[in-house]
């Protein structure tokens, strides 16, 4: 770390850097020409998927393949809402993510001001306690919870998605390490005239927090979307089934070889996520940073 | 970030016994909903599993928990003995080991051309390598077994143009594994390149020109400066994705369902078997843990690698 940190601490004396401004473009084309052959690779599927869904199954098969439709169709979509039910999946995953995101954010945001600025009998100890399941592997509560949830009567309910996933280590420590920052003078001053500690973190924390908030909903909403594995476990009528479940067992099933279909139905799971994306692109990559590096 | 003293104790006056338990019962109100939540549905599931590890817990045990039956260690025992557990943990480990520093690699490289490209195009570029991280891996398993189809696959029919006859890329045993580590890269570089994009962009530009003025070669730049300047990022990326890789389930999953013949077969995927689909859910609790084990044996080896190598 204290090599990295020290680099990190010296002022940056040249903003723009100067060989790199002299030589320009051109001695560097072979990189740009790398890093678009790897764009291509890494978006092309993408691309091959959306063209894919507005093709029909007879021209997805042909040999050779067609790049652009040559007979666009919508048809895949429409059987998407005919023959299938997604709009219900839509509405079931949508439910999901938003619920476990906001209570996320309010339990984390709680339970982070109680670790960060907060003095209380046992704080410590919670504190390792709470980062020591970090690493735990997700298939060690799977049995477990399943076990749970029948007793509660919860499989195949929206819920036994929802709280085992509404409050996670990974957010209390995000929160915890940016309200570290915030200067105890400023919640003093408030202490000091008689504000309760709740107003504090209300009319002060919060709004202060509002990046790591930011970064803690992307963090959550996301595998809260995409999650596969726990919501096949306990979900087991297709009524209460999240589109990423549906896709999964589709997939597998009657619709194995329905291309067009199947990706349709993956542009309608992927569209949310990637214009959430564009539209909040420096959170996103922020919110790794910060709980990657400071974490 | 040591966790320090708060100044709450201060404000604290000497006295009465409420004013001294106040402060107590304050953190606690704000810890209790997570703390709740936490115990729950995460700490006593991690117990509870380590407890079912050692009975017999079947399905017919689910409504009456204590009529299961304490096996000792039999489950683990059982463990060195299963061909199929055997083959998962094979498959996982070549997945860890391959998979772990190709996408290291791969994110560096991302991230070095990255850090040297200008203007608009970074951020393109940015988005476009961040995607696959981003997106459901349901919806990528859509596609890529599209793209690999043996007959109508966009890979093999590029492979044909230039007289390959590319295989049957999942659905044969030598190359289904490498398959799946091949998506496991592409879907996760991303995620590295971000790091890594960080962690260049704190490296102070004079330590290159100081190289410079004095001669040395890109290449020797890289090496000697860039490479250990980066060695946090690197030690937090390889014990993170060496974590996330041993859990390895979806990809197989989706992509082969584990086969042909169990080669895609994955630890994790072996306990949801086992638990789900054969219902011997003690059993599945003890893979669960050795796995678990695993996992932060690696991290302590890696950390005292990695480590010992920077203090070196």
């Amino acid at each position: 770390m204290t090599t990295l940190e020290t680099a990190r601490q010296l002022p940056p004396v040249a903003p723009v850097d100067p060989p790199r401004a002299a030589s320009g473009l051109s001695s560097k084309w072979w990189i740009y020409a790398l890093l678009t052959v790897g764009l291509l690779a890494m978006i092309g599927p993408f691309a091959w998927m959306l063209l894919g869904s507005l093709k029909t199954q007879r021209e997805l098969l042909q040999i050779p393949p067609t790049w652009l439709p040559e007979d666009p169709t919508t048809a895949n979509y429409t059987r998407l809402l005919d023959r299938l039910d997604f709009p219900r999946y839509f509405w079931n995953s949508t439910l999901i993510a938003v619920m476990i995101t906001l209570s996320n954010l309010v339990f984390c945001s709680m339970m982070g001001y109680a670790l960060a600025k907060l003095r209380f009998f046992g704080r410590d100890k919670l504190l390792l306690l709470v980062l020591g399941t970090m690493l735990i592997p997700g298939s060690v509560t799977l049995v477990p919870l399943f076990v749970l949830m029948s007793k509660l009567g919860l499989v195949d309910n929206i819920f036994a998605v929802i709280l085992p996933a509404a409050a996670g280590p990974v957010g209390v420590f995000l929160m915890r390490q940016f309200m570290l920052g915030i200067p105890d003078d400023l919640l003093e001053a408030g202490r000091v005239d008689g504000a309760s500690e709740f107003f504090l973190f209300r009319k002060i924390v919060i709004p202060l927090s509002a990046p790591a908030l930011a970064a803690l909903a992307i963090l959550t909403f996301l595998p809260a979307w995409n999650s596969l594995l726990w919501p096949l476990v306990v979900l087991t009528s297709e009524e209460n089934f999240t589109l990423p479940v549906a896709l999964a067992i589709f997939a597998r099933g009657q619709f194995a070889a329905d291309y067009g279909l199947l990706m349709a139905g993956s542009v309608v799971l992927v569209v949310p996520v990637i214009l959430l994306f564009l539209l909040l692109q420096r959170h996103f990559t922020q919110s790794f940073t910060m709980s990657g590096i400071k974490g | 970030m040591s966790a320090g003293v708060t100044r709450a104790d201060q404000v604290v006056p000497p006295g009465t016994t409420w004013s001294r338990v106040k402060p107590h019962l304050t953190g606690w109100m704000f810890a209790l909903p997570f703390v709740v939540v936490f115990a729950v549905f995460l700490a006593i599931p991690i117990v509870a599993s380590f407890v079912l590890s050692f009975t017999n817990f079947g399905i017919a045990n689910i409504q009456d928990w204590f009529s299961a039956d304490l096996i000792g260690v039999e489950n683990y025992t059982n463990l060195v003995d299963d061909e199929k557990f055997l083959k998962a943990a094979r498959n996982t480990g070549v997945f860890v080991l391959f998979g772990v520093p190709l996408t290291i690699a791969f994110g560096l490289i991302a991230a070095v051309g990255l850090n040297q490209a200008l203007g608009r195009a970074v951020a393109l570029f940015r988005v476009g390598y961040y995607l696959p991280v981003v997106t459901s891996i349901v919806a990528i398993a859509v596609v890529w077994r599209y793209l690999l189809a043996p007959d109508t696959g966009l890979i093999n029919l590029a492979l044909d143009v230039v007289g390959i006859d590319g295989p049957n890329w999942l659905g044969q045993r030598s190359t289904a594994l490498g398959s799946i580590i091949a998506l496991g890269v592409w879907r996760n570089l991303g995620f590295d390149m971000v790091i890594f994009l960080a962690a260049l962009q704190g490296i102070n530009p004079t330590l290159y020109e100081a190289a410079r003025v004095d001669g040395a070669r890109p290449w020797h730049i890289f090496r000697h400066i860039t490479v250990p300047l980066l060695r946090p990022a690197i030690l937090f990326l390889t014990v993170i994705t060496t974590a996330g890789y041993l859990q390895l389930f979806e990809e197989p999953f989706v992509m082969t369902g584990g086969g042909p013949l169990d080669s895609t077969l994955s630890v994790s995927m072996y306990v949801y078997q086992q638990g789900f689909s054969f219902l011997n859910l003690g059993y599945a609790s003890a893979i669960a843990y050795a796995l678990f084990v695993a996992i932060v044996v690696l991290a302590a080896i890696q950390f005292r690698l990695l480590r010992s190598d920077d203090t070196a």
